[in-house]
């Protein structure tokens, strides 16, 4: 246990000091969200009407950008090997690395979220909710991420091999995500419902991650 | 005969040198008998003439889901019993997959044309299928990008199983976001209110198309042996050559030092 504290530690201290790159992620959630208004036109009536779409594609993609660090940094230096090896399960070590990862750069994302529902016009209660979603759902995306993290370490490639590996992966994410979020703002449909199955697809992934992560870890590493 | 006797490569040629006619020669005759009896079958009353393009629209969307299944279960094999053959398996079966979907895919749409109007819809069950012809492609594309086929092996391997537990996982979630967005605007066709004269010829074309499957997947498996033989063949000579040159560079530099000695 107190392996495990450390290692989350060690990975939070790590992304948060220089060379980490953990709040790059909340800079480039800022910067695809003020992209948008120039694309779709700075009608507010319109940019309130998708805030929560823009919101989660934006923290989608921020969270899978900061993702392809998540082992190799540790594998550039040996220390994966020493995980690896080391008497802690590699599932569990797996999983403590993806908090850590997710307390690093996963919730300065949710922290972000009111600043920049105010430029999308979104009202108080449209951006607790989209915060809300996120708590929720981000987990989901950086637990199933952290696969196609365990196989761009393996395989000796990132970036947009594990971007087109893991996108399709996180869609179950981003439908509940934004469904949840929209039934707050105009839907018919109540909260509950899609909420309570992001939250499922949340504790699904992380059990699920850690496994098929470590498997890649421990088939793939020579 | 088990699937550990297969294990031998050499084995699995001879086998499937003998097998392989005779699959080739089925499929034929069961795609002929199919496709004389599904442009025999009388049209539907409501979609006229497209309803044909069912016969060979069913059978790729059948195989789409079946050809994922036959590859998750090549991956347990290279995972958990490390049976040589399964990576083949797992490898030759991919592109093959991903050309079920896409037909499925191009079928469906023509389909969509007439009766939708139009070549594209949102639909949960075409949404569905594209995501699993992204996921093939994907896959394909790990295993373009590594040299290595052992190593690219073990993570397609990962990465189908994951597959494999996420896609009802996103079939459900599609489905769910389909029903939000649009009301049933669908036409369903429920398997019982099939009649006769549309079932059975879509059964022989369902035969018929998983049969074309496990040849092109052996044919397939066949070529993918030979073409690793082949490449470590080539890795043979060429480290071959490698260890001469450097052999005769080691020799030259021996005589340069004795000259040197000499002088």
């Amino acid at each position: 246990m107190t392996a495990l504290a450390a290692l989350i530690r060690r990975d939070i201290r790590i992304a948060l000091r220089v060379g980490g790159g953990a709040l790059i992620g909340v800079l480039f959630f800022l910067t695809v969200v003020v992209l948008m208004p120039f694309a779709v036109g700075p009608d507010l009536a319109l940019l309130s009407r998708l805030g929560p779409a823009i919101l989660w594609l934006g923290a989608l993609l921020a969270s899978l950008l900061t993702l392809d660090r998540l082992f190799m940094a540790d594998h550039e230096d040996g220390s994966l090997d020493l995980i690896t090896m080391s008497r802690t399960p590699l599932e569990l070590a797996c999983a403590a690395k993806a908090l850590a990862h997710w307390l690093a750069a996963g919730l300065p994302l949710i922290v972000a979220t009111p600043v920049l529902g105010l430029l999308l016009n979104l009202d108080m209660v449209a951006t607790g909710a989209v915060a809300l979603t996120l708590l929720a759902g981000t987990p989901a995306l950086t637990f199933t991420g952290m696969i196609g993290a365990a196989l761009a370490v393996t395989l000796h490639r990132g970036g947009l091999l594990m971007a087109v590996l893991v996108l399709p992966l996180s869609i179950p994410v981003l439908i509940f995500g934004v469904a949840a979020s929209q039934a707050v703002i105009v839907g018919p449909m109540t909260f509950g419902a899609p909420f309570s199955i992001l939250c499922a697809l949340s504790l699904v992934s992380l059990v699920i991650g850690p496994f098929a992560a470590a498997a890649s870890l421990r088939h793939g590493l020579d | 005969m088990t699937l550990i006797d297969l294990a031998n490569p050499t084995r699995f040629l001879a086998l499937t040198a003998r097998v392989l006619p005779w699959l080739a020669a089925a499929t034929v005759i069961l795609l002929a008998i199919g496709l004389y009896q599904s442009a025999y079958a009388p049209d539907d009353y409501q979609q006229g003439a497209t309803v044909k393009i069912m016969f060979i629209h069913v059978p790729n969307a059948w195989l789409s889901m079946f050809v994922w299944g036959v590859m998750s279960i090549a991956s347990l094999g290279t995972l958990v019993w490390r049976h040589p053959l399964a990576d083949v398996a797992a490898k030759a079966a991919a592109p093959i997959g991903a050309s079920f979907t896409f037909l499925a895919l191009l079928t469906g749409s023509l389909w969509g044309r007439p009766m939708w109007g139009t070549y594209w819809e949102w639909d949960a069950r075409l949404t569905s299928v594209l995501i699993l012809f992204l996921m093939y492609l994907g896959l394909m594309a790990l295993w373009r990008a590594v040299d290595d086929p052992s190593r690219a092996a073990r993570a397609a391997a990962v990465l189908t199983l994951v597959g494999a537990i996420n896609l009802p996982i996103i079939k459900f979630s599609v489905d769910w976001w389909n029903t939000l967005h649009q009301p049933a605007s669908v036409m369903r066709m429920g398997g019982s209110a099939l009649d006769k004269s549309f079932l059975i010829p879509l059964l022989v074309m369902a035969i018929a198309f998983t049969l074309l499957f496990v040849t092109l997947h052996l044919a397939a498996m066949r070529n993918e042996i030979l073409r690793r033989r082949v490449r470590s063949l080539q890795m043979m000579q060429a480290s071959r050559i490698a260890f001469s040159s450097d052999v005769a560079a080691g020799s030259r530099q021996e005589n340069a030092s004795k000259e040197v000695g000499a002088a």
